[in-house]
């Protein structure tokens, strides 16, 4: 390590820390023999990359939330679930974009689908932040009740207002099928949730490295108080952090509930584990962190699925554990 | 005379309580009346039905009263409790059905369950307890979610989804007898034998706790909860005090777990280590008052009643609002665990001390 303090390490060596990176590489390749077959392992490879995109965008929000105002929301998974079905009811009005062969109207009609539903739990957002989070401010052992509370009244609302019974919300044709490169073969869609992944990270990255208000969530994140006392309501930024973090849930609910095809309410709750992990292990508050840390969970969780079945249920648990034992605190340290 | 004897009782009674009385009149009251209930359903209501609903009190006061060691005492929110419920229940039902219907299967079954909760409950606090205390909760829920979901793929040792029935020895049989003439009214079977040795158990497990949460190490939890820090900076290794009141808690819910499966003679997973049952133990635990081994009772008693009839009322609502658009779905008795929900989050807010420490409040107000 070198000797510069510790913020100006954050702006200059923004790439100093390439250790999780390298985690995953040499993951991937190791499982490659022990799977065999090339086809096989760039199917399962890409399958855990979109998983763990969609896990990104969805927990994203989270680990903000957490690292800047110090609120663990066990709701988020909610959001989730309101982003699927809210994508499942745009998707009617919306068939016949979404039914179109050119691959561009279909695009744009999932983008139209995805807006939707990000607006949509953006307001969901907004309210549950003053219903459910203010109240309970700087109090963990409620935030736990009145945030797990809160989720099961948003679940029996999702219930109450579509039924319970199975939503569809079917991947447009245009969509549908894969790439063909040698002998590999690559679901278009999986492709699709990867690239946007990526744009969402690079893009979550910049804002937060190379913008004002990127400057000051980052700022929030390593000391709140000494934000406020420099004159900045960091109470806005949060709120702003959040409703943004639910409408990003919402968008990986959509994707997610485009990926799944059909889906009931649990659909956010299934998920929950997975994201406070993805959370406990990218770092509390580290967007970096989380974008690893829900590539290496999806993935882990692929090849352990194929390759040893019986121990796919504790592989989420095994990576929790192995990854906490190496950094205590995370893969990368708050805010970064 | 009559004055000694009085003094006499109540010294004892503060003896056996751990000098923790209630402190409130109606408080006692509604204890002793609960405590009456307990002692008595088997020959006043001796319906299936309450005699289910009287057992769900007993096992459940104990199994809420040791989730508040954690939540009430040591401030740390656990979401694995019911699966250590589940694993004592399923210790039991795997052990009578292994070897047998002997009592020696059932000390086997509750020994092994013993120790997969010691083992497991260690290994939980060991990962998460020394990194910060969130942390713990968010390992409790991965660790309880994986333990649901193996208990369903284990399919030969738990029964999968449906769960499984097991024999019990005789004596806990309801065909056995214990005496040729009817008791008070009632025959003793073996279902009003088990019934009685799951009270004791229960009663003796709640005066456990009692006694615990009196002890120095009670005191020092709550020093914990109240300020680690300082509980820290005092000299008590905090860690230590939190692993071992993680690894009581769960004993005795595995315990309370034991206690259900005598009764029930089948486990499941939707009784057992479900999602479902440990919200209701949160809300149990909150309901009662956090921090008070006597909450548990209020809590257990009062969500018990509230759960059998809070369907039944929603069913009327939604029978008479049948029609009108929104609402109509909003009260039917499927959703009541919307309900359910809101009466909880209002719980947090507006009655953070509970049952208990209300009633308790206003007894010291009017002292």
């Amino acid at each position: 390590m070198s000797d510069k303090p510790q913020a100006l390490q954050s702006l200059h060596g923004r790439w100093d820390d390439l250790a999780p990176m390298v985690l995953l590489l040499v993951i991937g390749v190791a499982v490659m023999p022990l799977i065999g077959s090339l086809p096989t392992w760039a199917t399962l490879t890409v399958a855990g990359l979109a998983m763990g995109m969609m896990l990104f965008i969805m927990a994203s929000g989270l680990t903000l939330v957490f690292g800047l105002m110090d609120v663990l929301n066990l709701g988020h998974a909610a959001f989730v679930a309101v982003g699927a079905y809210v994508a499942a009811t745009l998707a009617g009005p919306l068939s016949s974009l979404l039914k179109s062969e050119t691959g561009a109207h279909a695009i744009l009609g999932m983008a139209l689908v995805a807006l939707g539903a990000m607006v949509a739990t953006a307001l969901l957002g907004w309210v549950f932040e003053h219903l459910f989070i203010r109240p309970v401010y700087g109090n963990h052992l409620k935030q736990i009740l009145i945030t797990i509370g809160a989720m099961i009244i948003i679940e029996q609302l999702v219930l109450a207002f579509w039924g319970a019974q199975q939503m569809m919300l079917p991947l447009p044709e245009a969509l549908r099928g894969s790439l063909r490169i040698g002998e590999v073969g690559i679901e278009r869609y999986r492709l699709v949730a990867v690239a946007l992944g990526l744009v969402l990270y690079f893009g979550l990255r910049v804002i937060f490295n190379h913008t004002r208000i990127g400057l000051l969530i980052r700022a929030g994140v390593e000391n709140r108080d000494m934000v406020e006392a420099m004159g900045y309501r960091i109470h806005r930024v949060f709120v702003a952090v959040f409703v943004a973090g639910a409408a990003l849930a919402g968008l990986g609910g959509a994707m997610w509930g485009f990926y799944r095809e059909q889906f009931t309410a649990a659909i956010g709750t299934d998920l929950l584990v997975q994201l406070l992990i993805i959370v406990v292990i990218g770092g509390l508050g580290s967007v970096r962190g989380c974008f690893f840390g829900a590539l290496l969970l999806a993935l882990t969780q692929n090849y352990v699925n194929y390759l040893i079945p019986d121990l796919a249920l504790v592989s989420n648990i095994g990576v929790m554990v192995a990854v906490l034992l190496w950094r205590p605190q995370g893969l990368y340290a708050p805010g970064r | 005379m009559n004055k000694e004897n009085t003094m006499l009782l109540k010294q004892l009674a503060s003896h056996v309580l751990s000098d923790d009385l209630p402190r409130s009149r109606l408080l006692t009251v509604l204890l002793l009346a609960v405590l009456a209930y307990l002692l008595m359903a088997p020959f006043v209501l001796p319906g299936a039905r309450s005699l289910n609903v009287a057992i769900t009190i007993c096992v459940f006061l104990v199994l809420v009263g040791s989730f508040d060691l954690l939540l009430g005492y040591s401030g740390m929110v656990s979401f694995a409790h019911a699966m250590f419920y589940g694993i004592g229940a399923y210790g039991v039902a795997i052990g009578l059905n292994k070897w047998g219907t002997t009592w020696s299967a059932i000390m086997l079954g509750t020994l092994a369950a013993m120790a997969v909760s010691t083992v497991l409950s260690v290994l939980m606090a060991l990962i998460s307890l020394r990194v910060k205390a969130i942390f713990y909760t968010m390992t409790t829920l991965a660790v309880a979610s994986a333990f649901g979901a193996l208990v369903m793929r284990l399919n030969s040792l738990t029964g999968g989804d449906d769960g499984r029935n097991f024999g019990v020895p005789e004596v806990l049989t309801p065909g056995f007898e214990l005496f040729e003439d009817e008791v008070f009214g009632i025959v003793i079977s073996g279902k009003v034998l088990t019934y009685y040795l799951v009270l004791v158990c229960a009663v003796l497990l709640f005066l456990l706790m009692l006694r615990i949460v009196n002890s120095r190490f009670g005191r020092v939890l709550e020093a914990i909860r109240e300020n680690e820090f300082r509980a820290d900076a005092i000299g008590y290794r905090t860690l230590y005090y939190k692993l071992a009141v993680n690894t009581v808690a769960a004993l005795i819910a595995t315990a309370a777990g034991v206690l259900m499966a005598l009764w029930l003679r089948y486990v499941g997973p939707q009784t057992t280590v479900g999602f479902n049952v440990m919200l209701n133990i949160l809300l149990m635990a909150v309901l009662g008052g956090l921090g008070t081994v006597y909450g548990a009772v209020l809590g257990v008693v009062v969500f018990t009643v509230a759960e059998n009839y809070l369907q039944l009322l929603l069913q009327k609502i939604s029978a008479a609002t049948s029609g009108v658009p929104v609402v109509e779905h909003l009260l039917q008795p499927d959703r009541w665990l919307l309900w359910f929900g809101l009466v909880f989050v209002l719980a947090v807010y507006f009655f953070p001390t509970g049952i208990v420490g209300n009633l308790r409040e206003r007894a010291s107000r009017q002292s």
